[in-house]
């Protein structure tokens, strides 16, 4: 039996280093995430009561009509409160101003979005993207017209009936269309398996933010 | 350009509330004519959708059938007495015909109930001298209402069988359950288990907690909605 070439010892041949794990890349601050967290759970818990309060199945089931009313009332009245606290932070404050701004890019991110064009390059978008930003806009004033309405029904005596019937109407109505609006919310980060990653542990991978966000400059680059 | 999607959310908001009477009388117009010809039932989840809400103060209400079922009359009488369900099935029984409105907004238009009228329950017990008012108990352990004794003699106020022509099903309150017509509906107190008559008003459940104990309807809790009787 004849000895081959590293039978014995090392060859002289060279394994390539394995590939460097892609360098994650930070998207948000703890704070960051701890506004969000808080305040996802205040609107779960929330969205949950109003739901027992309104849906007929829901309220034979629990009952219970006044507990659940009180924990909805001010599960809804903390909804901005995680946010207003996180305002100390400056990566929260640099963050709301990225969403607050839109440029020429989310424009054409809106138009293959609403073309259904995912070919390379057809949706430009910095560290949010155009329907990112809509959403932070958008709900963030349907939760105040929510939080108006709602204490316009909590304090009874506040304003004249007419105003509270109107309250009621934009409360029921407005409520709808959050629960949808919520649920693609919900809908988008569980197909983006690497943004939850991002909400949850704070950063991301380098090609997925390449590929999502082309136009983020991240600071450290 | 976000900052004023928000502000726009907040002017449609407000809008909204401002054009809400229209907004609604042609909802419930449209969503009434679709919901007449809706199998799945799914129009009724939508607001204003119309029909009743379920509403209960406790997590769960015990099921009572005729063979269970009781309800008695004591207090400032002289007869007390308790009622089963075919012993209250035996007395003469009345059908009223109105609108039930709901504290909280939502209208039934021309609902039948049927049932025995209070006043008859408590002439049979021959009311005593110094009574001044009635308490109601239900069944469900927790809620209470009260009439004054004027109000509780008025031939439209009921213990109810019946509604819309069919047994009192358990979610509206059955088997028995008290139908005040003229008042908004937390008057109609679900599951009534108990007739005390007193010498005094005592706040029920939600009166407790802020509502009207005279709640007419139209002219209490600071609404104005159209008078059911």
């Amino acid at each position: 039996m004849t000895s081959t070439p590293g039978w014995a010892g090392p060859t002289a041949g060279t394994t390539p280093p394995p590939s460097e794990p892609a360098p994650r890349i930070s998207r948000f601050t703890t704070a960051e995430r701890w506004v969000h967290r808080t305040t996802a759970w205040l609107v779960l818990l929330c969205v949950a009561t109003a739901a027992c309060l309104y849906v007929p199945q829901l309220a034979e089931l629990v009952g219970r009509r006044h507990l659940v009313v009180t924990v909805h009332e001010w599960s809804g009245l903390l909804i901005p409160v995680p946010l207003l606290a996180g305002l100390v932070s400056r990566a929260l404050r640099a963050d709301l101003s990225r969403l607050n701004r839109f440029g020429p890019h989310d424009r054409r991110w809106l138009v293959s979005a609403l073309r259904r064009d995912r070919t390379p390059g057809s949706r430009p978008a910095g560290k949010f993207n155009a329907g990112q930003k809509i959403y932070a806009a958008w709900i963030a004033g349907a939760v105040l017209v929510m939080l108006g309405t709602g204490l316009l029904m909590w304090f009874t005596g506040l304003t004249p009936l007419v105003w509270r019937t109107g309250a009621t109407f934009v409360h029921d109505w407005l409520a709808l269309a959050i629960g949808i609006v919520l649920a693609g919310h919900m809908a988008k980060a569980l197909a983006d398996p690497e943004a939850r990653r991002g909400m949850r542990t704070g950063s991301v991978e380098r090609p997925w933010a390449r590929s999502e966000h082309p136009l983020w400059r991240v600071p450290e680059e | 350009m976000g900052r004023r999607l928000v502000l726009g959310m907040l002017g449609l908001g407000a809008v909204g509330v401002a054009a809400a009477p229209v907004l609604q009388k042609g909802l419930e117009k449209g969503l009434g004519a679709v919901a007449d010809k809706d199998p799945t039932g799914l129009t009724g989840l939508l607001p204003n959708g119309g029909g009743f809400r379920y509403y209960s103060v406790v997590s769960s209400v015990p099921r009572k059938s005729a063979a269970d079922y009781g309800l008695t009359v004591d207090g400032l009488v002289e007869r007390p007495a308790t009622y089963t369900l075919d012993a209250l099935k035996a007395l003469p029984q009345t059908r009223i015909v109105r609108d039930v409105q709901c504290v909280t907004g939502w209208r039934v238009p021309e609902t039948p109930f049927e049932g025995v009228r209070l006043s008859a329950l408590l002439d049979a017990a021959g009311v005593g001298p110094g009574a001044k008012a009635i308490r109601f108990t239900c069944f469900d352990g927790a809620y209470s209402e009260s009439l004054t004794l004027e109000q509780a003699r008025r031939d439209d106020v009921l213990v109810a069988l019946r509604m819309r022509d069919e047994p009192l099903a358990h979610a509206h309150g059955g088997p028995v359950r008290l139908y005040v017509a003229p008042m908004y509906f937390y008057k109609s107190a679900k599951w009534l288990s108990g007739i005390t008559v007193t010498d005094s008003v005592r706040p029920g459940y939600w009166e407790e907690l802020g509502y009207d104990v005279d709640a007419w309807v139209g002219r209490s809790n600071g609404r104005d909605d159209a008078p059911t009787v």
